[in-house]
């Protein structure tokens, strides 16, 4: 019989782009992603540079200006571009600054609950079964909280401050990652490239990180994504009930608490760190429905 | 002529299914009580419908599974159990492709980093260099272009995915190839393609084949010898040419006449079975085909027939007359 070539199933060409600009290509595909990417790094730009940016000190109080409206109304100055709080602050300054503990507080809830939460659902859906249902048990246990009541118990016990705040989020997000990993992991194992590894040799811990954990990311990235904003939120929420980070501190959620009386009087001091609040996390979560389209081969158009 | 390789006797696999909290667990029999031996160069076909353990039997085979009972050697050295575990060189001997080429693939690793993972497993003295270039080498064997080292699987038509399976599974110097239904999951035209492209290996590296199929005249392409089963247990055995030209079990003969011939002139006779395959978790007492045979008497219900003859042999009390 003849060899038939095969022609190969992409018509790319010969020159195959490469892993990165093919992944550009496909997130640059959904608009909506590339508008959170945008606000995203945005906002963190802003976060990185804010001294150089802000044109106060977050904490300088101008007692000649308190509650000051925004430039626009009447009695506002281009001095103050977006009014004054209470004690004479100016916003913007408080706003930019605070971009930098919203972003500190996702990073590190969102590092320390995916990283362990990841671990632990891996280990769970490779584990003998009593192993699985043990874990499983604890973060149903955990899950049957209302996330925010658990959260504000272990800040209570821990006492209140950022630090302890953002321990309390991680522990509290967690259990979605396992829940997550476990699933995933689960519905992989049985396919055939697991066993192949297997009849490779590929030891356990191989298989779990190597083989099946890279086919199980594209939840957990928009689980991450969407955590990255509910742990800003959960850490707004603390922060307004008192429970976070604590004032002076400019962080919206406190910025929020702090004004709350004012908000018939002036609006400005509650609107614009809600504003913010809602934002990075609409671009946030874009930006990770992006990445999962982009990061899937399985959603790809081949 | 016959070099043989890999020997089995009398394997079997028995899973315990647990069925509520209280009651008793039930012995499933996968696989119960089969022998055989490859044969360097050499196919043995395993034909059977579908739940009558010929992929359990490939699992044990590859050593993914240790059998329940029964003895495997591997060129005269018994493989113990949980052996291919701790033994690189054992577990390189015996690979396997699957059937399905879609989920038998990584869909995150690049082809070439899925054909080097078994050399980067038990081959840790190769050093990296010459591990690409004999992943490269093996792309040209079966026949795939060198570009393709870097894509991913979905880029791929399931012929050529096939090939990479192929391709992965000899990176380690294989001798004996387990072939887990290779071609049923692909269209007929590429079927002989993956075909011709596993004769040809053969040929070339002397290796031994387990075929496992459904599909007779696939079989009868590949095989030199043939082995039918029917739930679990083999009922006829023996080279393809005998067993092909004068089928003595009935179960065989039945498989036979369902496979279409080319030829319209000759017209044979389509022997149905009545009757369901039965459950694994509760075969009949006696011969297990008796509820399906039209040739069953008292005897079949009763008691269990084994295998008998010599190179063509078969389990039945009223063989058909060769």
């Amino acid at each position: 019989m003849t060899e038939i070539t095969e022609t190969p199933a992409t018509a790319t060409g010969p020159a195959h782009p490469s892993p990165l600009r093919e992944f550009w290509q496909y997130f640059s595909d959904n608009r909506g992603a590339v508008a959170g990417l945008v606000v995203f790094a945005a906002f963190f730009l802003v976060a990185v540079f804010a001294p150089l940016i802000a044109p106060y000190p977050p904490h300088e109080q101008f007692r000649d200006h308190l509650l000051q409206p925004p430039f626009w109304q009447p009695g506002g100055t281009l001095q103050f571009p977006l009014g004054t709080d209470p004690l004479g602050r100016d916003m913007l300054s408080r706003l930019i600054f605070g971009a930098r503990y919203s972003f500190f507080i996702g990073m590190v809830v969102v590092s320390i609950a995916s990283f362990f939460g990841v671990v632990i659902g891996v280990i769970a859906g490779f584990a003998p079964s009593w192993l699985d249902t043990l874990i499983m048990r604890l973060m149903d246990i955990v899950l049957s909280f209302p996330s925010l009541l658990l959260a504000l118990v272990l800040v209570a016990v821990l006492g209140p401050s950022l630090m302890n705040a953002m321990i309390a989020i991680a522990v509290v997000l967690q259990p979605h990652f396992v829940r997550l990993t476990r699933a995933a992991v689960l519905s992989e194992r049985p396919k055939d490239y697991v066993t192949a590894a297997k009849v490779a040799g590929a030891k356990p811990g191989r298989l779990m990180f190597v083989t099946v954990l890279p086919n199980c990311l594209a939840p957990i990235i928009v689980q991450a994504a969407l955590s990255f904003s509910s742990a800003i939120l959960d850490a707004a929420a603390l922060g307004f009930l008192g429970m976070g980070a604590q004032p002076p501190t400019p962080e919206w959620g406190t910025m929020l608490a702090e004004s709350r009386e004012f908000i018939l009087r002036a609006w400005w001091v509650v609107t614009f760190p809600g504003l913010c609040i809602l934002f990075a996390v609409l671009a946030i979560n874009l930006m990770g429905d992006g990445l999962r389209d982009a990061l899937d081969p399985k959603l790809k158009r081949s | 002529m016959s070099d043989p390789i890999f020997t089995a006797e009398n394997v079997k696999q028995h899973y315990l299914i647990r069925q509520g909290m209280f009651a008793d667990p039930i012995v499933l029999r996968a696989v119960d009580g089969a022998s055989f031996v490859l044969n360097r160069g050499r196919t043995l076909a395993v034909v059977g419908e579908s739940g009558c353990g010929k992929s359990t039997l490939a699992r044990m085979v590859t050593m993914i599974e240790d059998p329940t009972e029964g003895r495997m050697t591997i060129d005269g050295s018994e493989i113990l159990p949980g052996a291919a575990s701790r033994d690189a060189v054992l577990r390189s001997r015996v690979q396997i492709v699957f059937q399905d080429p879609y989920g038998s693939l990584n869909p995150r690793q690049t082809i070439g980093k899925t054909l080097m993972e078994p050399l980067l497993i038990n081959r840790k003295d190769v050093p990296a260099q010459e591990r690409e270039r004999r992943a490269r080498e093996m792309l040209d064997l079966v026949g795939l272009r060198p570009e393709y080292f870097d894509r991913y699987p979905h880029m791929f038509s399931g012929g050529q995915r096939q090939r990479i399976a192929v391709a992965r599974a000899l990176m380690l110097d294989p001798e004996v190839l387990v072939l887990d239904e290779p071609v049923s999951a692909l269209d007929l035209s590429i079927q002989s393609q993956i075909l011709n492209l596993l004769v040809d290996l053969q040929d070339r590296l002397g290796l031994a084949y387990l075929f496992i199929s459904h599909d007779l005249s696939v079989v009868r392409h590949v095989a030199n010898e043939v082995m039918v089963m029917y739930l679990g247990k083999p009922v006829e055995q023996g080279p393809k040419d005998a067993v092909f030209a004068a089928p003595r079990h009935p179960y065989t003969k039945a498989l036979m006449s369902a496979t279409p011939t080319a030829d319209p002139s000759r017209r044979q006779e389509r022997i149905k079975l009545s009757g369901e395959l039965p459950s694994p978790m509760a075969v009949p007492p006696g011969c297990p085909f008796h509820p399906r045979c039209w040739r069953a008497s008292d005897r079949c219900r009763k008691d269990m027939p084994t295998l008998e003859g010599d190179a063509h042999r078969f389990a039945c009390f009223n063989p058909i007359e060769a």
